[in-house]
């Protein structure tokens, strides 16, 4: 199977105006907005159908630590932007900034997780674990699957930095198209937590 | 899903991809593993999942055959089998009632997840469909590959389940909570072999839009396409945006089996005697309405591809085109969309409010006319046409009579006033198997028959396939009619031993004519087993297009090879132009230009 | 061929422009950058003013949907892609407004018969 060549990989379709790669991962994120959109209904399907919320008492803003979720939010938009930055280096033709701005994308991420741990281990420290009541159940799994996506993000990036990169010599557009296609899945994880943060600890 | 319509299709690129393909190394053969086991050429997926489907649906069509046993004779030791399955499972040779509960769930599970899917859209999908629309393999070969191999292991944990303590997940195929919450270690794996299977389904779902609109040959426009792509390419939407809420659901129940939330358990919620020790809050009915989301536009991917496969049969086994092609494909497309807004007629008995359970009738109603109108533009398209009772067409002509009952029982279940009454009932069970046994499946025997020679370059047996359509015909006939009966007289599915009611013994003696049928069904798949080995040796040779038919597949060699044309395909014309008056043949075929 | 020379003809859009002009992308980058960051202030901020709940639901949802308005615009770039891509986003938004609605107006419409709801 080595000799099939697959038109418009890396040449954008005459008529659609996109290569296959960005095709495939807009619909990966389709799929996405689905999976999370299920969520956020089964969130406010509990939460309407609760007396009162939080289960027991007080506000969500009281039981969930806020700062470190608003230091979070601001690690992964500036992870965003050094992911376009990123990307933007590699259509100037700049390999070494890609690598300086996706370094940074990678450590943000890695910031982003290692807060949200210290958020998990107190959490569990007070006792205050899934099966606790509903809001936690919720605020551990919402959460919890968009830690794994950064997991998936932090692999697919560092893949890119380190022997992706090689690709660069023999096909810079078809890395740079990579980067991007990855860079559209970043933003995505991003946008998540755009809505997860204020559904979660805010209201 | 609206694609542009495009008068030109231009250049796929062949002759000047150099930057495209980094690693050429042309003509160089691949190692064994490479080529048959971890392959991504989508021709060898494509038999794989084929392959993979074919296993699961006679396994799974085994579990119903000793549920058949249990109905037809209550109670009673079950001679020799008994012996296998064990003394857990069928104490005394007598089947356990959770036994009985593994086997319905497993079945239904198996059947449509592991079987029939697979088959339709992993098996005649990635084999048929790059073929016709002229591309050398899928977008993304490698996706495919991991596609498949994320498929198998989904599969082989399913089976898993069988053997933890418990046994296999005991709660329905449906798996509603509260029970399934609260099930024995096999719905843990039910759950975890959903998540691959979902995943695999996802990657190639993706795969499939990409390849169809990206990938068609020269001169391939949208309307040009064989509907059997058109319904594939709305079946693969059906599963990339109907799937993820199942997934969501799956996690979500993993989250209470294994991380003691309680996202589906209620409050105050009683268990053999004791009140459940949970946090409690959650809704049950949750489940329902993220499973029914991906469960009712499943049935859809059920039926799409079988349409697809139907379609393309009786064009070139009558001669003549398609009737009504632009409405087929108007009318596909509308029946993929309002797939996504019928869901929560799984769900009349609730206890939902008027409003909502007008709303759900009045869309289940109105999916009901794409359905009638595809069905018509196939019957028209027999009428008038030089028919050729070949196995595919048999098993094809016969769909369509089986796929109307199917579709017409299911009226009265889409109305609320008498789903009341049918819900839950044998008549259910009446009304989905009819679609999708002697429904998709025929299809999909039919499409078996249609495409065998195209992938191994032989004919399968004309007198074992026409001997294995009739007695599979009457036999399937006998299976499923009588339960609609069965269910009339109020006898709920899912239930251990019917004569414990009085109106289950008024129709026990069904139960025995369903079982010899099933047992008579079984029997007659000998004929089609015997026959798809045999032919791979002696089956007679073919060609590139035995059928005489008009459709690209039928260009590339039987069976294709690596990039699956010799020379770049090109499309002249409608996909199936037979009897076009005036020409020397009965067949036009889209890749040959004119005057030929 | 350069496998080089490809990126000296920098596009977003598919539209080839010299690497200056794309440098003016860079710039709404940055603002872009700049307004979330902003954003995601006001939206704590609001959030301390404990306003009544469907009123504080509104406006964090509504600054958390211009948030990914930019985000989706600009850093994906949404604002210049193909017809397909927005065809198929349409269509998903649909299906997520279904998904989010259906369900609980289902449940809801008759609180006061639903068995085994929460407590």
């Amino acid at each position: 199977m080595s000799d099939t060549v697959i038109p418009y990989m890396v040449k954008p379709h005459p008529v659609t105006g996109i290569p296959n790669g960005k095709f495939g991962i807009w619909l990966f994120l389709a799929s996405e907005v689905m999976l999370f959109g299920a969520l956020f209904s089964s969130y406010v399907l509990i939460r309407s159908g609760a007396p009162h919320w939080p289960p027991e008492g007080g506000l969500s803003s009281e039981i969930l630590d806020v700062p470190k979720a608003t230091f979070n939010t601001a690690v992964l938009i500036t992870s965003s932007i050094t992911m376009v930055l990123a990307w933007a280096s590699c259509k100037l033709g700049n390999l070494g900034k890609f690598k300086l701005w996706m370094g940074i994308t990678i450590a943000l991420s890695f910031v982003f997780l290692i807060v949200k741990y210290f958020e998990y281990a107190h959490k569990f420290e007070l006792g205050h674990t899934p099966a606790h009541d509903n809001f936690y159940a919720i605020y551990f799994t919402m959460i919890g699957l968009h830690g794994v996506h950064i997991i998936g993000g932090i692999i697919v990036n560092t893949y890119l930095l380190t022997w992706g990169s090689k690709l660069w010599k023999t096909d810079s557009v078809h890395f740079t198209n990579r980067v991007e296609n990855a860079g559209l899945y970043w933003h995505f994880v991003d946008l998540v937590w755009i809505f997860l943060f204020p559904s979660l600890y805010l209201l | 899903m609206s694609v542009e319509t495009h008068a030109h299709a231009n250049g796929n690129g062949h002759a000047h991809d150099h930057g495209d393909h980094g690693h050429g190394d042309h003509g160089h053969e691949l190692p064994f593993w490479r080529k048959y086991i971890f392959s991504v050429d989508h021709k060898v997926i494509g038999i794989q999942y084929t392959v993979t489907a074919l296993v699961f649906l006679m396994f799974g069509f085994c579990l119903m055959m000793l549920m058949r046993w249990q109905l037809a004779y209550p109670g009673q030791p079950m001679p020799v089998i008994a012996k296998w399955i064990g003394e857990t499972a069928m104490p005394g040779g007598v089947m356990a009632p959770e036994f009985y509960n593994q086997l319905g769930a497993m079945h239904g599970t198996i059947m449509v997840f592991l079987g029939v899917v697979p088959l339709a859209v992993g098996g005649f999908g990635n084999f048929v469909m790059p073929l016709q629309i002229g591309a050398p393999d899928m977008a993304f070969p490698r996706i495919n590959l991991a596609s498949y191999w994320i498929f198998l292991p989904g599969c082989i944990l399913m089976l898993c389940g069988f053997f933890v303590p418990g046994g296999a997940a005991q709660s329905g195929w449906t798996s509603y909570p509260p029970l399934s919450d609260l099930a024995t270690t096999g719905q843990t794996v039910w759950l975890l072999a959903m998540v691959l299977i979902i995943t695999s389904s996802l990657l190639g779902s993706i795969n499939f839009i990409v390849t169809i609109v990206q990938m068609r040959a020269k001169g391939l426009t949208f309307w040009r396409l064989p509907f059997f792509v058109h319904a594939q390419l709305v079946t693969a939407f059906l599963l990339l945006l109907a799937f993820p809420p199942l997934e969501a659901a799956s996690v979500l129940q993993l989250m209470d089996r294994l991380a003691g939330t309680s996202f589906f358990l209620p409050s105050g919620l009683v268990v053999s005697g004791e009140q459940l020790k949970v946090a409690g809050g959650g809704s049950p009915l949750l489940w329902q309405h993220l499973f029914w989301f991906l469960a009712h536009p499943e049935v859809y991917v059920l039926i799409l591809p079988a349409l697809g496969i139907v379609a393309e049969v009786i064009a070139n086994n009558t001669r003549k085109p398609l009737w009504g092609y632009r409405l087929l494909v108007y009318s596909v497309i509308f029946l993929g969309f309002m797939s996504f807004v019928v869901w929560a007629h799984h769900m009349f008995m609730t206890g939902m409010g008027t409003t909502m359970s007008t709303f759900f009738q009045t869309t289940t109603m109105i999916i009901s006319i794409p359905s009638v109108v595809i069905v018509t533009c196939m019957l028209m398209s027999l009428y008038g046409g030089n028919i050729r009772f070949t196995t595919p067409m048999l098993f094809a002509t016969a769909f369509l009579p089986m796929f109307a009952i199917g579709g017409l029982t299911g009226l009265p279940l889409g109305l609320t006033a008498s789903d009341i009454y049918l819900h839950d009932t044998f008549y259910v069970i009446g009304h989905f198997h009819y679609v999708v046994a002697p429904g998709t499946l025929f299809a999909l025997f039919a499409g078996i028959y249609y495409w065998y020679p195209k992938a191994t370059g032989r004919q399968m047996n004309p007198t074992l396939g026409k001997i294995h359509f009739w007695l599979s015909f009457i036999a399937i006939n006998f299976v499923f009619m009588p339960m609609f009966f069965q269910g009339m007289a109020g006898l709920s599915r899912r239930l251990y031993d019917p004569t414990v009611y009085a109106h289950g013994r008024g129709v026990q003696e069904l139960n025995v004519v369903i079982s010899m049928g099933a047992w008579a069904l079984g029997v007659s798949q000998i004929f089609f087993i015997i026959n798809f080995f045999m032919s791979l040796k002696n089956g007679e040779k073919v060609l590139e297009n035995p059928w005489n038919a008009t459709t690209l597949e039928w260009a590339a060699p039987s069976p294709p090879g690596h990039g699956n044309f010799l020379t770049e395909p090109v499309v002249y014309r409608e996909p199936y132009e037979y009897s076009v008056p005036g020409h020397a043949n009965d067949y036009s075929p889209q890749f040959v230009a004119e005057g030929k | 061929m350069d496998a080089h020379s490809e990126t000296s003809d920098v596009s977003v859009d598919g539209h080839h422009e010299s690497p200056e002009e794309f440098k003016k992308h860079l710039r709404s980058y940055y603002v872009v950058f700049v307004a979330l960051l902003c954003l995601t202030a006001v939206t704590v901020g609001v959030a301390e003013l404990k306003l009544a709940r469907p009123i504080a639901i509104t406006v964090a949802l509504t600054i958390a949907t211009i948030k990914a308005g930019l985000v989706a615009a600009v850093f994906m770039h949404l604002i210049s892609e193909k017809k397909v891509i927005i065809a198929v986003l349409a269509l998903t938004a649909l299906f997520f407004a279904l998904v989010m609605a259906l369900p609980s107006l289902t449940l809801y419409e008759h609180r006061h018969v639903i068995a085994g709801m929460g407590n």
